[in-house]
This record gives C-alpha cells, structure tokens and sequence, in this order.
C-alpha cells in the first residue's frame, strides 16, 4: 500500500487509529488512511470481523476491544501504541444508534440510552484521556496531532426518534469544541465531521425503509475527512523521534 | 513516613517540601510548584505509560503458581517485545507485603510458563535465582495483546484496593515502557502544564523505562536499579540548549528523568537525541552535569532512590529534610507528597571547572 501513497499527502506516515473499524465509514476509512500511506490499527468489538479486515488489508493492525467498555481503554491504548510506536490521529468514529427500530425518548429504554452514550460520548472521552499523552507528544515532535470525532447532523437538529443517538452526539460535539479550546496550547488539534447520510449498517438500522439510492459512499466520506485531518497536519513528518531515531548532522 | 494508601494522583492536600539551593526548608502546598520556578527554566518529565507488567500463571514443570513481574527491556522499540529481565514470586498476590511472598519453584533454563494467553521460556537464569531472562512466544502483536488482555499493574501491599491502569497512567502517558509508573508525574496535569505555559516556563518529555522500585529480596534491590532504556527527543535536545544558552535552570521531574538526562550526558555533557541506555547509578559521588532541580516524590532513608538525591544535596541537608517530612506528616510511596530540591552543589565557573563550596545556612 505504502508504495501507492502520494508523497505529498500529509497522511503518509501518520500513525492513525480508528475506531469502528470493521464496517461503514470506519472501514472506509481504514482503506482510505491505508492508501494515503497511513500506518493504521482499527479497532472493533467482533474478532471475526477484525480478523477479516486485517487479513484483507495486509498493513493494518486489527485490535479487538468495545470503546464502550471502561476496562478495554487501556488494552486498546496499548495495542494501538504496540502496534504504532506512537499516535498522531485518534478518529473516534465507532457509534451506537441506541434502541433498534428507533424510539421515541419517552419510550427509550434507560439501557439503551446508557450504552448509547457510553459509546458516543464517555467512551471517546475515555480513549482520548489516555491516548493524550501520545498525541501531545507526537505535537512536541512537529508531527502534529489530530482527534477527529464523528459526528451527524443529529447533532445539531433535534429529529423526533433520533433522541438517544442526537443526543449524544451533541454531547460529544460539544465536548469536542471544549477539547479544541482547552487544548489549544498543546498543538493537539480537535475537530468534528459530519459525514452527512451514507449508506451503511447503521443507516438501514436506522431507516431501513430509506431509500439508498441518494445517499452518499462511505468512500467519499472517507476522503473527505482524511483532507481535512490532512489540512490540520504539517506538510511533512519532521525530524523523527521514534525509537529508529538517530542524530542527524 | 506514612505511606500513601489511596491511589490519587493529586489530591488537594498535597504537601511538598521545598529545599532551595542554600539549604533552606520550606513547607508549601503542592499546588504552588509552578510559582516556586522561574520562568526561564525547563520542566522534563518521563512521558512513560505503564506497562501491565505483573502476569500471574503457571510453572509448567512444577505445575505451581507464581507471577512474574517484567523489569528490564534492552530497548524501547515496540516490535521487541519478546525479551525480557522479569523477577518471579511465588503463589499469593499483593495483599503480602513483598519480602513475605512465597518463593517461586526452583526455575531453570528452558522452563515453560503459561501467563494468561501468553507462553514464555526462561532463556537464563541470572545472577539470582529469581531473576531470568524471559521469552515471549508469538508476534509483537500477539505479545502486546497478552500484556493488555492479562497483565495487571504491579500492585503495592501498602495500597489495599487493586490498582487499576487508569491509576498508573500519568496525564503524559504516552509511550508504554514503564513496569511502575514514574510517579513524580502524577503531579502534572494538564492545568499545571497550561499554568507552565503561561508562565513561559518550557516543557519537554523523555521516555524512560522506569524499573521495579523494590522486589522484596535485600539481594535483589541492591541490584536496583537495572539498566533502562531511554529515549531523548529531538524537540526535547533542543529545549536543553536553548535553556543553556539563556542560562535558565533543567528541572527534572522524577529520579528517572535524571537517571537518563545524566547518563546521556556522561561522556562529555552534552545531550544527543534518540535512544540510550541508562547504567549510571546516581548517588553522592555522581557530578550532576544537567539537571539543576528535581521535583520527587518523597522517599525514606535506605531506598535507592533517597541515595540518588545525595547527588543533589548533602547528607545533613538529607537528614534535615527526612526529619521535617517525619515531623510534618508527609506522606510516601507512589501516590504521596513531594519534595523539589535545588541542587546544591559547587557552581560551574566560567571556564568549565568546577570551584566553590557547600553553603548550607538555616
């Protein structure tokens, strides 16, 4: 894959993890990053369904583990730093729908709420804690730094059955803003993208009566948010830090 | 002292002891380490996360229990993971103080152990007989999942609830190397590094591979600490020269930080980037060549680490210190209070050599 890269593209030697990896956008972006040059891991919650992206994309790293669970941020934040030697992009893009057919919030179950928000908001919030670390330092090292954060434009228009996944994703919007603010000093850059309605899973979860004709390919989904993660890189990897680093003349 | 038992990375009481370079004590809220500097320093602190390194399981020949705790890695690179030093205890867990555990089966070359989804081989058997050379079975990847699936923090007798890795992380964490968190960290948060910041005070990292603090066995801890790899970033080479050359003071955060900033520097004082290995062993006969101030936890008379700050103060300013942080209810260990000391030491003239006496006045 590394051979395909463009040079100029600021993704080229990234490290990037990406959760949510398996399906959808996530795996759309896992092939995107790849063909950029990207060094990827992924993470997703089935092994089968890991196993097989990883067998069918030979450079990335497959990590199975569910963001919505305390316990596995640090085993994902280990085989991401195992795996990478460091992280310059974090894109927390695995999502809950929450109830399936969609609810109204009156009729929502508590549960579903809960894991909702544990997978869009706490979870994000969790894995971006622990990988901070890494990602300031990999700004020290003038590689920069990105957290993208999936959102949608449930976000932001409250639509009638959408409460538990808006909801949420307008918590984990707004938090991102804060991050942004809070961390600015850092170099670790913080942004949100709302691919808008694509054809995927979670859609036909959603709206399974849709009609998918007009809707947009993850793939392009996918390319729009590497440029904009590449828009907040510099132009190139700098002067390397990793552990092959050598004093240069 | 009192050992901390609540594993709380800042409380809001926190103590610190500050010793300044004339040897003068002062008494202050841990909160004020920021205004105690000056804005023309340099903070590094050690950016390691901590490994997992505590993997209970099997003895394959004797079918017994024990755990192995890693403690030495020849190198930071993440795809060597399948060698390591490691000290083995026998059954129990950390509820035992560490010089009551049992001892491990008697283990020998070629040893088999079952640690979680993990398989390792005992290569050797080192100069003690609980301390081996480990190998791991698999590819890196399958390493590090075995590490993140089983491993456990190495836990402490003296901290009754088990420690999770969210207690073990400092806010920095960034490269896992570490086998017990460098602690002195957990006084940085991201408000402190904000509050550096606005203070124009620079702040740098290195990753340091800080080792097990003790094992239990008199034999063993004497043997503390082991060699550790290091890595000094270009960015952070960068910083150092700069400080020097507007004369501001490097204030290391932790002992680790000086471990390797020191052996760094030891052929001839100046700090190259990339990786290293730490075998200098600081203690009062050790020059300090860079760092001027450290920021420790606090540490009792006898441990490797109260030797180390021999290299920073004389002994009777050490027993001033340990003295008022007795009389003062310091707390120690991992999650306790802290002391910043200004090297007190004879001043680089300007030629280079060394000239001047201890001042010691209070």
């Amino acid at each position: 894959m590394k051979t395909n890269a463009k040079k100029t593209d600021q993704c080229a030697g990234k490290r990037v993890a990406i959760t949510g990896g398996t399906a959808g956008l996530g795996l759309a972006l896992v092939r995107e990053f790849l063909g950029r040059g990207a060094d990827v891991a992924f993470i997703a919650r089935t092994p089968e369904g890991v196993v097989r992206v990883a067998q069918e994309h030979g450079h990335a790293h497959g990590i199975v583990a569910d963001v919505s669970i305390k316990d596995d941020t640090h085993r994902i934040a280990l085989q991401v730093l195992g795996a990478l030697g460091g992280l310059d992009v974090l894109i927390n893009n695995a999502s809950d729908l929450g109830p399936v057919p969609l609810q109204l919030l009156a009729d929502t179950e508590c549960e579903d709420l809960e894991r909702a928000l544990a997978t869009n908001v706490v979870g994000p919030f969790r894995l971006t804690k622990t990988l901070l670390g890494s990602l300031a330092a990999a700004a020290r090292a003038s590689r920069g730094a990105v957290v993208l954060n999936v959102s949608s434009d449930a976000a932001v228009t409250p639509y009638p059955r959408w409460g538990a996944y808006g909801g949420s994703k307008a918590a984990l919007r707004h938090m991102t803003l804060i991050w942004e603010q809070e961390l600015a000093d850092t170099g670790v850059r913080f942004m949100s993208f709302d691919p808008g309605d694509m054809d995927t899973a979670l859609h036909a979860a959603a709206m399974p009566d849709a009609d998918t004709s007009g809707l947009k390919r993850p793939e392009t989904a996918a390319r729009e948010i590497a440029d904009a993660i590449a828009a907040a890189l510099p132009a190139s990897v700098s002067e390397d830090d990793s552990v092959s680093a050598r004093e240069s003349a | 002292m009192i050992p901390a038992s609540e594993p709380v990375h800042r409380p809001p009481d926190a103590k610190l002891l500050f010793v300044r370079r004339s040897g003068f004590l002062e008494h202050r809220p841990r909160a004020d380490f920021v205004r105690l500097l000056q804005p023309a320093d340099l903070v590094i602190a050690n950016d390691a996360a901590t490994l997992p390194a505590s993997l209970s399981g099997i003895h394959r020949p004797s079918g017994r229990s024990i755990e192995v705790r890693l403690a030495g890695r020849r190198s930071l690179d993440p795809t060597q993971v399948d060698r390591f030093t490691a000290v083995v205890f026998g059954a129990g867990d950390f509820r035992a103080r560490t010089e009551d555990r049992a001892a491990p089966p008697t283990l020998n070359p070629g040893d088999d152990l079952e640690l979680g989804q993990l398989r390792a081989t005992v290569a050797r058997v080192l100069d003690h007989p609980r301390l081996v050379a480990l190998h791991f079975h698999g590819t890196s990847g399958e390493i590090w999942a075995g590490f993140a699936h089983h491993g456990k923090p190495v836990q402490y007798a003296h901290i009754p609830q088990p420690l999770a890795m969210f207690d073990t992380w400092s806010a920095i964490a960034a490269s896992p190397a570490a086998f017990e968190p460098p602690s002195a960290g957990f006084v940085l948060s991201w408000a402190t590094l904000a509050a550096l910041e606005a203070r124009g005070i620079e702040f740098a990292t290195l990753t340091h591979a800080a080792g097990l603090s003790s094992t239990g066995d008199p034999r063993l801890d004497a043997r503390l600490p082991l060699d550790e790899p290091y890595i000094i970033p270009v960015a952070t080479r960068d910083a150092i020269s700069r400080v020097r050359a507007r004369n501001g003071r490097i204030v290391a955060v932790g002992t680790t930080v000086v471990r390797a900033l020191e052996d760094a520097a030891w052929a001839n004082g100046q700090i190259s980037a990339g990786p290293g290995l730490a075998r200098l062993k600081l203690g009062p006969e050790t020059r300090l060549r860079v760092v001027d101030a450290i920021l420790s936890g606090t540490h009792e008379n006898g441990t490797s680490h109260h030797e180390m700050l021999r290299a920073f103060v004389p002994r009777r300013v050490l027993l001033r210190m340990d003295e008022q942080l007795d009389a003062h209810g310091y707390r120690t260990h991992e999650f306790g209070d802290s002391v910043l000391i200004e090297r007190n030491e004879p001043q680089r003239s300007p030629s280079g050599s060394w000239a001047g006496i201890f001042c010691d006045v209070q």
